[in-house]
């Protein structure tokens, strides 16, 4: 049985090597270090649809985006309370990731669930792009432990504390789950299969419901029942 | 005379609590799958899920970065006397809601569904939801903070008498399957099932089941405790662990509720509490005393009670 001092742990820089990333492997426990950004539907709404130009120098200053909002507040003198950081599901962000690539130079994303097979191998492995998953995906006093500081937090006014862009430096932060390598396999895809082989016997005895729903039929003319 | 200011200091500790302490019941819960868990993966993620807990309390930091969204539940023991009124309690609730975000800190997550507005304290039109409910006997009051995670893990759906409980089954199946692949629901959580009522009362019922029952608690109806470790069972043998990992925690405990429904009908919802079963509650006394606890105790007798006048029932106290 594994345990948190089981697997074994990789400290990675937020300013990553290829080869660093190369080295990873589906399921490997990844700590962070270095500068890493909160971006999310605001940050990319406003620099993709709008054209805003970014508030910082990327991917000098990082390469690693955070689709998070952090439990923190910024006190009346300016400076930052941050608690708790947990990551918010990345599979909403699809159609915004390949252009913010191209802007950014991410190289590391890191969410929460990860996303799909389909965004890894086109979007992701042309970019050099691993994904990193939260665990959990509550171990948010875990990840508020490995901030060292935050060093600056813009367009706070523009979209609010929770979408603004948090520019954080970590230290030994983590734990996080490599769920897409830099060859595009993913992790939540093969579990899935997995899963999927004892799903038939789960089910047996229980049958559709009498009245069906969307979804379940493709074709909108048909009838529900 | 119940004093405001009580009240309000009362909630903001609640709101402290209930963000930084995982519930005992919910850690003894997690503690005995993690014991049981031997998927490689869902067994990682659940002994760092025992870590995080105690990172938050020893660093008195939120343990989950997601606040959810906070909510209330306000019971009133029927000679309960509040100063000022049902209408600051509510502004309470909202200013202890509001302190608290910026002073945990918690996430500021409530924002207007079109315009996006973020007041950055999780107040604002129709937040925090405050709900009531009454006891027959006492002056005190109970507050009940929850902070429910969780865009993803809730369903409805109208069943009809004809689907039976292999068509709960089946909807209780799909529901865990469908939001517990890739962890969406941030499962093992304690899943709550509503049954009956009407649409919204399913939904309330099943929220409240999954939110304000301990894990343990069995409902009275024998048969429908049955059902309740039936459920339990059935949803840990999906195979599926924490974050949608091989493994077979999923569910800490299943608490079904029911209302009285239209007799064509068979309403059902089904909740994830998550991962992060964030709940504290308190009872403010008439005279003043304040009592903390982890277990909102809302599901009396008098709660599902089914006649038209209230009986107490002979062979235990009528209020909590």
């Amino acid at each position: 049985m594994a345990s948190t001092d089981g697997p074994s742990r990789i400290r990675l820089s937020t300013n990553p090597t290829p080869e660093a990333l190369a080295a990873l492997k589906l399921g490997d426990v990844v700590y962070l270090d270095g500068v890493l950004y909160t971006g999310r539907e605001g940050v990319y709404m406003r620099a993709i649809e709008e054209r805003v130009p970014l508030p910082l120098d990327l991917p000098r200053e990082s390469a690693a985006n955070f689709h998070c909002s952090p439990a923190a507040t910024q006190r009346d003198d300016g400076s930052f309370n941050m608690g708790a950081v947990t990551a918010t599901a990345s599979f909403r962000f699809s159609k915004w990731i390949n252009d913010w690539f191209e802007i950014s130079g991410a190289r590391i994303i890191i969410g929460k669930g990860g996303m799909s097979p389909e965004d890894y191998k086109t979007k992701f492995v042309p970019h050099g792009a691993i994904y990193l998953t939260t665990v959990g995906y509550g171990t948010g006093a875990l990840l508020g432990r490995g901030i060292k500081q935050v060093k600056g937090l813009y367009w706070r006014e523009e979209l609010g504390l929770a979408q603004a862009m948090w520019v954080i430096e970590a230290e030994n932060m983590g734990p996080f789950l490599v769920a897409s390598d830099m060859y595009g396999n993913c992790l939540f895809e093969r579990e899935n299969a997995k899963v999927a082989a004892g799903l038939a016997e789960v089910y047996k005895g229980t049958k559709p419901a009498v009245l069906k729903r969307f979804g379940e039929t493709d074709d909108r003319t048909d009838e529900l029942i | 005379m119940i004093s405001i200011d009580t009240i309000q200091s009362t909630a903001e500790t609640l709101m402290d609590h209930a963000a930084i302490d995982i519930p005992q019941d919910y850690l003894d819960g997690l503690r005995a799958a993690a014991k049981v868990e031997d998927g490689d993966l869902s067994s990682f993620v659940l002994h760092a899920m025992l870590e995080n807990y105690e990172a938050a309390k020893q660093d008195r930091r939120a343990m989950c970065g997601d606040t959810g969204c906070p909510r209330w539940y306000v019971k009133m023991a029927n000679e309960a006397q509040i100063e000022g009124g049902p209408v600051a309690l509510e502004e309470a609730l909202r200013r202890a809601t509001a302190d608290a975000t910026h002073n945990i800190p918690l996430r500021p997550n409530r924002v207007h569904p079109l315009w996006r507005t973020d007041h950055d304290n999780n107040v604002g039109i129709n937040a925090p939801e405050i709900e009531f409910g009454f006891e027959p006997e006492g002056d005190w009051i109970d507050l009940t903070t929850v902070h429910k995670g969780g865009l993803f893990g809730t369903d409805y759906r109208m069943l009809f008498p004809s689907d039976g409980i292999q068509g709960i089954k089946r909807f209780f199946l799909d529901s865990l399957v469908a939001f517990g692949k890739r962890g969406l629901a941030c499962q093992p959580a304690i899943i709550g099932i509503g049954l009956g009522g009407s649409k919204d009362t399913c939904m309330v019922l099943g929220k409240r089941a999954a939110c304000l029952r301990v894990v343990g608690d069995r409902n009275p109806d024998p048969k429908i405790a049955a059902l309740e470790e039936e459920f339990k069972e059935l949803g840990n043998s999906i195979g599926m662990g924490a974050m949608g990992f091989v493994g077979k925690s999923m569910v800490i405990d299943c608490h079904i509720e029911v209302g009285y429904c239209h007799t064509g009908g068979m309403q059902m919802s089904v909740h994830a509490f998550c991962l992060s079963s964030r709940r504290a509650c308190a009872r403010i006394h008439g005279d003043g005393r304040v009592v903390f606890r982890t277990d909102p105790n809302w599901f009396t007798p008098y709660q599902r009670r089914e006649t038209v006048a209230w009986q107490a029932p002979t062979d235990q106290a009528a209020s909590a």
